[in-house]
């Protein structure tokens, strides 16, 4: 499952796309929600979580909590950017 | 009277023709910002035939600005951008009712500025002002054209279009002051600015003349890297259309509660009497260079370190560009109401303009 960062996110992660390894190389579960993304995401980048507003954008379309998603899905992470 | 031949490329072509240029004509647009952002939305605006245009910053033009708001040249360093943008815009096209408003968009005064104009153009670079004109414009039932960047990104959108979605529904909390990244950190490539303000600019067009489909419900998001585009759906909802009034506080809405200080006063005060200056740079910034007699108490700092700061004595914050010299007056406000402490406006960057 491959994200794609945009603005903060790719400064926190300090790439511009992260990869999360299917369960088959792992042994561990992968999301199969936007929430479960969210807590895996804040599990692994603590500085993530911290930020007020994140949207996560599946397929580009804005995606709720209990969306479902799975390894085919182009996800992106989209903060509030602030300059100008 | 306006010439007709001034405006004949745009009422000559197809689809666009004299109806439109009217519908421009009478259209007020308020630009919120006069940096990267805006100035192109300005230049653009003025010199395609919007009627009125309505311009709100209190920002003075400093060196480090030169690098993307092109609209400034070496000589009106230290001048408002106010002046300076009217002046030029006059001088491109003299039949525009420019509308001048010398301050920063605050909950104070944003309900009283905005309602004046059709649309709103977000050009901002701060979060706070960005919630305020969110709320504004949903309050007040107008459209804005939303545009902020980050490094070599950007974002467009036009929100609060109709029954379009607002900028809650896209990010529904502010950022705090600690996830921002600081002045320091945060650059922005020249560039940059220049093509997210056009693009702020056409939307604007589009909404006036009904031209093209209003980019509403949808957030572009630029890459200059890759030369990505990518245009993210979302929808309305619906909590985010109904808002009656403006928050009481806007978190660290630097504008109305930071009281400041200009570099020229500061100087000036400095050498008649031994100040309490307390520089809120990092530490790495600090030790290359630094005000003699100020210490350093990095922003990040600051809340843990009060007992460094005499509060019986007036407390004057500095930074490099004043950025994070206001939030740390805003932090310390907040921890200390009764103090008196001031932020030193266009911090070390305007010291050296001023007294080079």
């Amino acid at each position: 499952m491959t994200i794609l960062l945009f603005g903060v996110t790719k400064d926190i992660v300090g790439s511009p796309s992260l990869s999360i390894p299917t369960a088959s190389v792992t042994g561990r579960s992968i999301p199969k929600t936007v929430r479960e993304l969210r807590s895996f995401l804040n599990k692994s980048y603590p500085e993530l979580g911290k930020l007020s507003s994140l949207a996560i954008a599946v397929n580009n379309s804005y995606a709720q909590d209990d969306d479902q998603i799975n390894s085919y899905d182009e996800i992106a992470l989209i903060p509030p950017v602030s300059g100008g | 009277m306006i010439k007709p031949d001034r405006f004949v490329r745009q009422t000559s072509l197809s689809g666009f023709g004299l109806e439109k240029q009217a519908k421009l004509a009478d259209s007020k647009v308020l630009i919120v910002g006069l940096g990267g952002l805006g100035l192109p939305v300005a230049q653009y605006l003025n010199a395609m035939g919007v009627g009125t245009l309505g311009l709100v910053d209190q920002d003075f033009v400093e060196l480090h600005n030169l690098q993307r708001q092109v609209l400034y040249s070496e000589d009106d360093i230290g001048k408002l951008k106010l002046e300076v943008t009217s002046q030029k815009l006059k001088a491109q096209n003299s039949q525009t009712l420019l509308k001048c408003f010398d301050t920063y968009l605050t909950k104070d005064n944003a309900l009283e500025i905005v309602k004046e104009f059709d649309v709103i153009v977000d050009a901002t670079d701060n979060f706070a002002a960005r919630y305020v004109i969110n709320d504004a414009c949903v309050i007040l039932n107008k459209p804005f054209v939303y545009g902020a960047l980050h490094a070599f990104e950007g974002q467009v959108s036009v929100f609060n279009y109709e029954d379009g979605p607002t900028y809650r529904c896209l990010f529904p909390k502010m950022p705090s002051p600690e996830e921002t990244p600081n002045c320091a950190t945060n650059g922005i490539l020249g560039i940059l600015p220049g093509i997210i303000g056009t693009l702020q600019a056409l939307e604007t067009v589009k909404i006036i003349t009904g031209v093209g489909e209003v980019l509403s419900g949808k957030l572009l998001v630029y890459d200059g890297l890759l030369q990505n585009t990518r245009k993210v759906n979302f929808t309305v909802v619906a909590e985010n259309k109904v808002i009656t009034k403006l928050q009481t506080d806007y978190g660290f809405d630097l504008c109305e509660s930071s009281p400041s200080i200009s570099a020229k006063d500061f100087l000036a005060l400095q050498q008649r009497k031994k100040l309490q200056v307390i520089d809120v740079r990092s530490i790495e910034e600090f030790n290359k260079d630094h005000l003699s007699g100020s210490v350093n108490i990095t922003i990040e700092e600051l809340k843990n370190s009060l007992q460094k700061i005499n509060f019986d004595n007036d407390v004057y914050l500095l930074c490099q560009s004043g950025k994070r010299s206001e939030r740390a007056c805003a932090i310390l406000k907040s921890l200390k109401p009764e103090a008196i402490m001031y932020s030193v406006s266009g911090g070390l960057n305007q010291m050296a303009s001023v007294c080079p």
